[in-house]
């Protein structure tokens, strides 16, 4: 018949090369599913690293000896005892200040404990450990550390206590906390949504239900398409220019007779935040409007309803959640977003907190970002209780926005 | 076809196809003679691609997806234990409905099935041969690096049934192979079908009557079964010829003289 | 009289005011999107021309010298834009490969099952901030590296910077890609496996070239995502320019050091403020560009599919 037919393989010859071929198919499969391993390697290495790093053994010493101060144990003091010897041993002026940012007598007992070790006994870490080496290597930290610092007291401690969430910042990482930094996080996203949400929908219902299909309205999505992909740096960079130096009588809050400020706010913060997460919100307002069966509309124009009446009273019911999951995710990456705070002009160092729009501020990942690059590793490992902070934080966001997806999801 | 006993290419035994727990097609016994062109007609909806993808088993890529019966071919049911559907398929050819051509040249079209299927011949040799054998070669000879998406539709389908020449099957399967293109590319088609009986069996699946009648030698009618369960059969099948002069049974008269409602 | 000004049916067009004021509303809050993109282009354009314009800035300076340091006269961009190249390369070398061959095991060969399992992995990858990684690559990725290849890897290092930065634009590249394999009809899929093609046969000689264009448009969206990606070069690449191809070595790139810099006390009006912007109209021409390619393509690429 046809001569090419002989040139395939045959019977025993077919079988090898078949099982050739499977055996090629099988590797390669073992190769795509390895990259996978490897990126949950990677994603295991990386809270594996970050927990590793927030808890462990801690050696320490003390500047002042505690006995200088007082007889008993310092842990046994009451509140007034701990009040008395900071009286007796702080300059006049240190008190004042500290006087001023809160009354000492309304302070807690354990707020006075920190302020008697912090000021008065100052705590001088000399070596932290990582979560694993204190477990494993236990015998050989104790062994190590007598040996090189005989005076310092070896501890395992949790740098992320409940503490670390409800104290301001302070210059030394034991006493340093996360407080400031979560409000100035929870103010400025606020400003951004507030900002951005509105704005956002609106320009996706523009686009969605009124734009007809000209030039000007092709240029501004595509132009939304890109700014989605535009650096967060340049937004920061555009946050300087416009909301820092250009507004500065707005954000600084000096037209409303806030005095003593520049333009470095939260308000420009969560301004410039806002513009960033703004193409976001509005690309997913446009997919969850986009969502909304025609025949709805359809129904509403059917009975003389005017193309805004249509829009507020059923399309956007029905996209609403879709909207709002949008926001939720925009939120998680503004929590998130480093950068354009760094140009903004976020400060590092803050130990008050914000109280309006107009306070100078930090954030969560501005503080991580300062203590990560410090080279005292007890400050690594806060770096590392407070990404645990931001990663549940982002976590309970997520799953908020997975469970509002979820409740509205099977409606049409 | 003087000889009394006609030498069978593909037999189906007692054949039911399941999606799910839904039979789509039930029932089939037919034996397909080597070397002829057989047609599958009857309503849309009624199974037609269903079980001709039964034939090479394209069906196994839906899940839940199953059959019960036998398709043997040589004696060897192809949906048996140990049988390597891809083998099949190298046995079993199929040209599809919309063509299909790869994303590559026309050359490597053609060679792409050779090479993985471990051919050691003159793949230049090959490609001739497969585009003479698909009345393509002298439109194309010139162009052969080109790509395949530069031909029009009805190039593009006999690039599809040259490409699947070039591996030899045995068999090959059209499922409505001129339904997306002009009559006159139907018509060289259909021509093209003649030729190819010389060599290799042909089920070719078709909603066109006309079409049916023209090419194939024998026609498998087959329609929604009668007790409403939404399942397809074969309700007649026989020599082309009488299919359409003088059906056996009434719902065949009924749809090809076009009083099927 | 009253009767003959009575219409039974008045279909004219009434004046709805409420609706005119609530489009414009509407179509100000879709136009402002188009003023963000002017005031990005004129605020750097305005800075950056500030720099240009600077009688030392000179063009043989710029583009022919490699130190950078504006602030004592030296206007070489080369140090800058090199690591900013080698952090990205490394980081493509890295989410290139992975991305892919996650995309293409999660599309061809996974059960639903198994991708309903580790997609969600990938999409937690994503969610990430970059601060984040950027600890993960100074203080996981970079002792890693030391104590593979040695003395020679430096505490601040490209190559850490760039390996982390890989992962974190892997899951990128793995779910556009994946859209892409998705894309690619199923007839192609079914043309080749009637010719005897095995699935892997079909996935890697059929489907992922037809997917080319998708993927290559996902590339590019990485390329534009590493240039611009800052806190994991600002924690872990170094803090001063260098101008070297080492990716053992420290080297500030584009984006760190506009971190760097805007973190400290910068007046404006001084060349160093106006350097800034000048480096961030590049990364933003840069990445636009990028942007605008890949989007282009995904178009091309999904109308030939439709």
């Amino acid at each position: 018949m046809n001569p090419s037919r002989d040139h395939y393989p045959k019977g025993e010859e077919l079988q090898r090369s078949l099982s050739a071929r499977y055996r090629n198919a099988s590797i390669w499969q073992i190769l795509f599913l390895s990259a996978l391993v490897i990126a949950i390697l990677s994603l295991a290495a990386l809270l594996y690293n970050v927990v590793d790093g927030a808890f462990g053994y801690v050696a320490f010493e003390y500047k002042n000896d505690p006995s200088e101060f007082t007889a008993k144990p310092l842990d046994d003091l009451n509140q007034q005892e701990l009040l008395d010897i900071l009286t007796a041993n702080l300059s006049s002026g240190a008190f004042k200040k500290l006087d001023n940012e809160k009354a000492m007598e309304k302070r807690s007992r354990s707020d006075l404990h920190t302020l008697v070790l912090e000021r008065l006994i100052q705590i001088d870490t000399k070596q932290t450990w990582s979560m694993t080496d204190s477990i494993f290597r236990s015998s050989e930290i104790k062994a190590e550390v007598a040996e090189k610092y005989p005076d310092a007291k070896l501890e395992f401690r949790s740098w992320l206590t409940p503490v670390f969430l409800t104290t301001p910042m302070s210059s030394k990482a034991e006493f340093a906390g996360v407080r400031t930094a979560i409000l100035g996080s929870l103010w400025m996203v606020g400003i951004a949504i507030l900002f951005a949400l509105p704005i956002g929908t609106g320009a996706a219902i523009y686009l969605q239900e009124y734009a007809s299909k000209n030039l000007l309205n092709r240029i501004i999505q595509t132009n939304i398409n890109n700014l989605a992909g535009v650096p967060s740096i340049v937004y920061g960079m555009l946050g300087l220019a416009i909301f820092v130096r250009a507004l500065e009588p707005l954000t600084s809050g000096s037209m409303f007779g806030v005095t003593d400020a520049n333009g470095r706010t939260i308000l420009s913060a969560g301004l410039t935040m806002g513009t960033l997460v703004l193409p976001l919100i509005i690309i997913n307002a446009q997919e969850a409007i986009k969502a909304v069966p025609d025949s709805l509309r359809q129904a509403a124009f059917g009975v003389g309803a005017t193309r805004w009446q249509t829009v507020w009273h059923h399309v956007l019911p029905n996209a609403l959640p879709g909207i709002l999951t949008g926001s939720i995710l925009a939120v998680s990456r503004a929590i998130g977003e480093t950068a354009p705070l760094i140009v903004v002009g976020a400060s590092t160092f803050i130990s008050i907190d914000p109280d309006g729009p107009f306070s100078k501020f930090t954030a969560l990942p501005i503080q991580i970002y300062q203590w990560t690059t410090r080279a005292q590793s007890e400050f690594h490992a806060i770096a590392a209780s407070a990404i645990i902070v931001l990663l549940v934080l982002l976590l309970s966001l997520n799953a908020a926005a997975i469970l509002l997806r979820n409740r509205f999801q099977k409606k049409y | 076809m003087q000889n009394n006993q006609p030498e069978i290419a593909i037999e189906t035994k007692n054949l039911f196809i399941f999606y799910g727990s839904f039979a789509a097609v039930s029932e089939v016994n037919m034996k397909i003679e080597k070397q002829k062109i057989t047609a599958i007609i009857g309503p849309s909806g009624c199974g037609k691609s269903t079980l001709l993808r039964a034939f090479n088993r394209m069906n196994d890529f839906v899940p839940s997806s199953y059959v019960t019966g036998e398709i043997l071919l040589h004696g060897q049911n192809l949906y048996g234990k140990d049988i390597d559907p891809v083998e099949v398929r190298r046995k079993i050819g199929m040209v599809f409905q919309k063509p299909n051509p790869f994303p590559k040249s026309i050359y490597e079209n053609i060679t792409w099935g050779a090479k993985i299927n471990g051919f050691k011949g003159n793949m230049d040799e090959l490609v001739e041969q497969s585009l003479r054998g698909a009345a393509l070669w002298d439109e194309v000879k010139d162009k052969l690096k080109k790509s395949a998406y530069e031909l029009s539709g009805g190039q593009q389908q006999r690039l599809c049934i040259a490409r699947t020449i070039a591996i030899q099957p045995d068999i090959i399967l059209m499922d409505e192979p001129a339904s997306a293109l002009d009559p006159i590319s139907t018509l060289r088609i259909e021509e093209l079908m003649q030729e190819l009986k010389q060599n290799y069996t042909i089920i070719i699946v078709t909603h066109n009557m006309q079409q049916a009648a023209r090419v194939s030698d024998y026609t498998a009618m087959m329609m929604l079964e009668k007790d409403g369960s939404r399942s397809g059969t074969v309700i007649e099948f026989s020599e082309t010829k009488r299919i359409f002069t003088n059906p056996k049974d009434k719902r065949t008269e009924d749809y090809v003289t076009g009083r099927f409602g | 009289m009253e009767k003959e000004n009575f219409r039974p049916l008045d279909l004219r067009k009434k004046l709805r005011p409420g609706e005119s004021i609530i489009q414009a509303l509407l179509f100000i809050a879709g136009i402002l999107s188009i003023f963000i993109t002017v005031a990005i282009v004129y605020e750097l354009g305005k800075e950056a021309w500030l720099f240009f314009g600077n009688p030392d800035v000179t063009f043989a300076k710029f583009f022919g010298t490699t130190t950078w340091q504006p602030g004592i006269g030296r206007f070489g961009i080369w140090p800058l834009v090199t690591s900013t190249l080698v952090t990205s390369f490394i980081a493509i070398l890295v989410s290139l490969p992975l991305g892919l061959a996650a995309a293409l095991f999660l599309s061809e060969y996974a059960s639903p099952k198994a991708r309903s399992a580790l997609k969600p992995i990938l999409e937690i990858l994503a969610g990430i901030p970059t601060v984040v990684y950027g600890y993960f690559a100074l203080l996981f990725m970079t002792p890693l590296l030391q104590k593979i290849f040695g003395e020679g890897v430096e505490v601040y290092n490209m190559a850490s910077a760039g390996i982390v930065m890989g992962i974190m634009i892997l899951p990128l590249i793995s779910s556009m890609s994946e859209d892409a394999l998705s894309a690619v009809p199923r007839a192609l899929r079914e043309g080749a496996y009637a010719m005897g093609a095995t699935k892997f046969e079909t996935s890697l000689q059929v489907v992922l070239p037809a997917a080319l264009s998708g993927i290559g448009a996902a590339v590019i969206i990485g390329i534009s995502r590493a240039v611009g990606e800052t806190m994991i070069v600002a924690v872990a690449a170094g803090a001063g320019p260098n101008f070297t191809f080492n990716p053992f070595q420290a080297a500030e790139t584009m984006t760190g050091h506009i971190a760097r810099i805007s973190g400290g006390d910068l007046s404006y009006n001084t060349i160093d403020y106006t350097s800034l912007f000048a480096i961030a109209l590049m990364l933003f021409l840069v990445t636009l560009v990028l942007n605008l390619v890949s989007q282009t393509i995904i178009n091309k690429f999904r109308q030939r599919y439709e």
